[in-house]
């Protein structure tokens, strides 16, 4: 019988490999081929000066070195931390008070449906247009000023893009609000699935609801919160729109806002390959290893 | 019985203060995510000369006039539209189709390379476009596919995300003995795949279409590499073209009008579909 099962699945078996075929050619062609011509560019120097072109000429690890030994890049590094931070922080305490009152059964909360369909609205909000819209609003002359100052709050309108960290604060704010309903929907699924017969016990023994959302939620939500932290790590490393377009690419004010991939950006524009392909290795390597955690923890939750 | 009674008692009151702190709480929350979307419509049906005067609650009576200064401005708004429509329409299709079939390749067939390809499929996964859009860019200049919609579609049929999703939901919704069952019926391969799991699979199939369709309307960063033509241009190249010019001697209401524009579209497919999306999202979480 077991024989019989095994050979009917050899004869089909050819049809994997026809049904992959398509993913693999598109991989190969758009992504694997892109990916290595992307780390070979980074041991040549190719850059436009000017009109002439120079290179491109191999130079080994010249243009690791360059690149490391720039201040630049840990500027830009720490800048996108901190916009990462920024807005991290109160994603996930926001998160994870949301998700513990829409799981909590003993709340009862009516209106979930449109509360979490709020909340989860402006993740899909294209990136770009809701910086230009933050970026009018709060313009020295926009909304947001005439409004504080009609209720009395500011004599004069403050200007938001010409301060360092209104800037960055605002950087941080928009991405909290485009995240926050994305990470309360997975904290929550999270959430309803610790057994209940815990949250039962611990009631009985006298437990008040801090203790065991201190207690009992949050330990056991670890795997996933360490998941959804490092992938918004990775998600925070690749931030680009929202600072793009609301310091229109030059990351003012002193370049305080620049992120790593704005940076990559404006390489790839000026055709600087030799730099550009350097910094990508530099993500690159950086997200695999972030990445690697996050096999790791999801990994373990199977086992 | 009497302690008993008091924590009852006291349980009761902290629930119902509780209660209370949470409506509290949620209004609030939902006033911080709905109150620029309102400020922006409500800018977007004044006049350059009104929003320069302050901001008013209620809307005002200029909203045929922007409009109309929009279609006949000079951005190319409608090709914008279009371009952006057939975009993320096309990467939508191709992408769940393509996901869905290499899903039920690993699921359905049991070969050598299967569990490398999945690991593999998994291992990049993580991998972000821009570390890639190097290569990916001189790729595409040496194919002369610049200012063409072909590297900003084709890509879409290797997209592991939308792939993992798939095959975790055909490991609970598509029994191996209905497709044995098809193969005793005389049906082949090709023809299974497509007249009985496509059918199966259409809830993850709406889903991940719905995710898809958003993701590449509100892309910048590759079509902005890619597309330099203004008749190929999406909406998301215009509004930073927008932010680029001289924004001062813009009409704003103009401007409200254009970011209204091209985030509309997006918001209406929401509010119509909003109850499949959410539970889409707590879908993928809790099995991944």
């Amino acid at each position: 019988m077991k024989n019989a099962r095994r050979g009917k699945v050899v004869s089909y078996n050819k049809w994997g490999y026809i049904f992959l075929i398509p993913f693999v050619a598109v991989y190969v062609v758009f992504q694997l081929i892109p990916l290595i011509s992307t780390i070979y560019n980074s041991f040549f120097e190719n850059y436009r000066s000017g009109l002439t072109q120079i290179g491109p000429n191999f130079v080994g690890l010249e243009n690791y070195r360059t690149i490391l030994s720039n201040a630049d890049i840990w500027t830009y590094l720490e800048n996108t931390m901190i916009m990462w931070i920024i807005g991290f922080i109160p994603q996930i305490v926001v998160s994870l008070l949301l998700g513990a009152w829409f799981s909590d059964p003993s709340l009862r909360l009516k209106g979930q449906r449109f509360f979490k369909t709020v909340i989860y609205l402006p993740n899909l909000i294209m990136a770009s247009a809701f910086a230009m819209l933050f970026f009018t609003l709060f313009s020295d002359g926009g909304p947001i000023n005439s409004m504080l100052m009609q209720m009395g709050i500011l004599s004069e309108p403050y200007k938001f893009m010409s301060h360092v960290w209104s800037t960055r604060g605002l950087v941080g704010f928009m991405n909290f609000l485009m995240w926050f309903g994305n990470t309360t929907i997975l904290l929550m699924a999270g959430m309803m699935g610790i057994d209940t017969s815990l949250f039962e016990a611990a009631q009985v023994d006298g437990a008040t609801s801090t203790q065991v959302f201190f207690k009992i939620t949050l330990p056991l939500l670890k795997p996933i919160l360490i998941y959804v932290m490092i992938t918004s790590l990775i998600g925070g490393l690749q931030m680009f729109d929202v600072p793009q377009i609301l310091t229109n690419g030059k990351g003012d004010p002193m370049r305080s806002s620049m992120t790593l991939i704005m940076w990559l950006n404006n390489h790839l524009f000026s055709k600087n390959y030799g730099l550009g392909g350097a910094l990508s290795v530099f993500l690159f390597v950086i997200t695999g290893i972030l990445s690697l955690i996050v096999f790791k923890i999801s990994g373990n939750k199977e086992a | 019985m009497n302690n008993a009674d008091n924590t009852n008692l006291n349980k009761g009151v902290g629930i119902k203060a509780r209660r209370m702190i949470s409506y509290v709480v949620l209004v609030i929350i939902s006033i911080l995510c709905l109150f620029w979307f309102y400020v922006l419509f409500i800018n977007a049906t004044r006049s350059h000369a009104d929003l320069t005067r302050g901001f008013t609650v209620l809307p005002g009576s200029n909203t045929a006039k922007n409009w109309y200064n929009l279609m006949h401005g000079t951005l190319p708004v409608w090709n914008g539209l279009i371009n952006s429509c057939i975009v993320a329409v096309l990467s939508a299709v191709l992408c769940t189709y393509f996901s869905t079939m290499t899903a039920y390749a690993i699921h359905a067939y049991d070969f050598k390379l299967k569990k490398f390809m999945f690991t593999f499929i998994l291992a990049v996964m993580m991998i972000p476009t821009q570390v890639t859009a190097l290569g990916f860019l001189q790729l595409v200049m040496k194919m002369k596919l610049e200012d063409s919609f072909i590297p900003l579609i084709v890509p879409a049929i290797a997209a592991p995300v939308t792939f993992f999703y798939m095959k975790q939901y055909m490991e609970s919704a598509l029994p191996l003995s209905l497709i044995e069952a098809a193969r005793i019926d005389g049906s082949g391969e090709f023809r299974t795949f497509n007249t009985i799991v496509i059918p199966l699979m259409k809830p993850a199939i709406a889903v991940q279409a719905i995710f898809t369709f958003v993701s590449n309307w509100n892309n910048y960063f590759t079509p902005a590499l890619i597309l330099h033509a203004d008749k190929k241009k999406t909406l998301p190249i215009l509004i930073a073209q927008l932010r680029s010019a001289d924004w001062l001697k813009f009409d704003m209401g103009q401007v409200y009008m254009m970011i209204a524009f091209s985030i509309l579209p997006v918001i209406v497919v929401y509010l119509c579909l909003s109850k499949f999306i959410v539970q889409g999202v707590a879908m993928g979480s809790v099995k991944g």
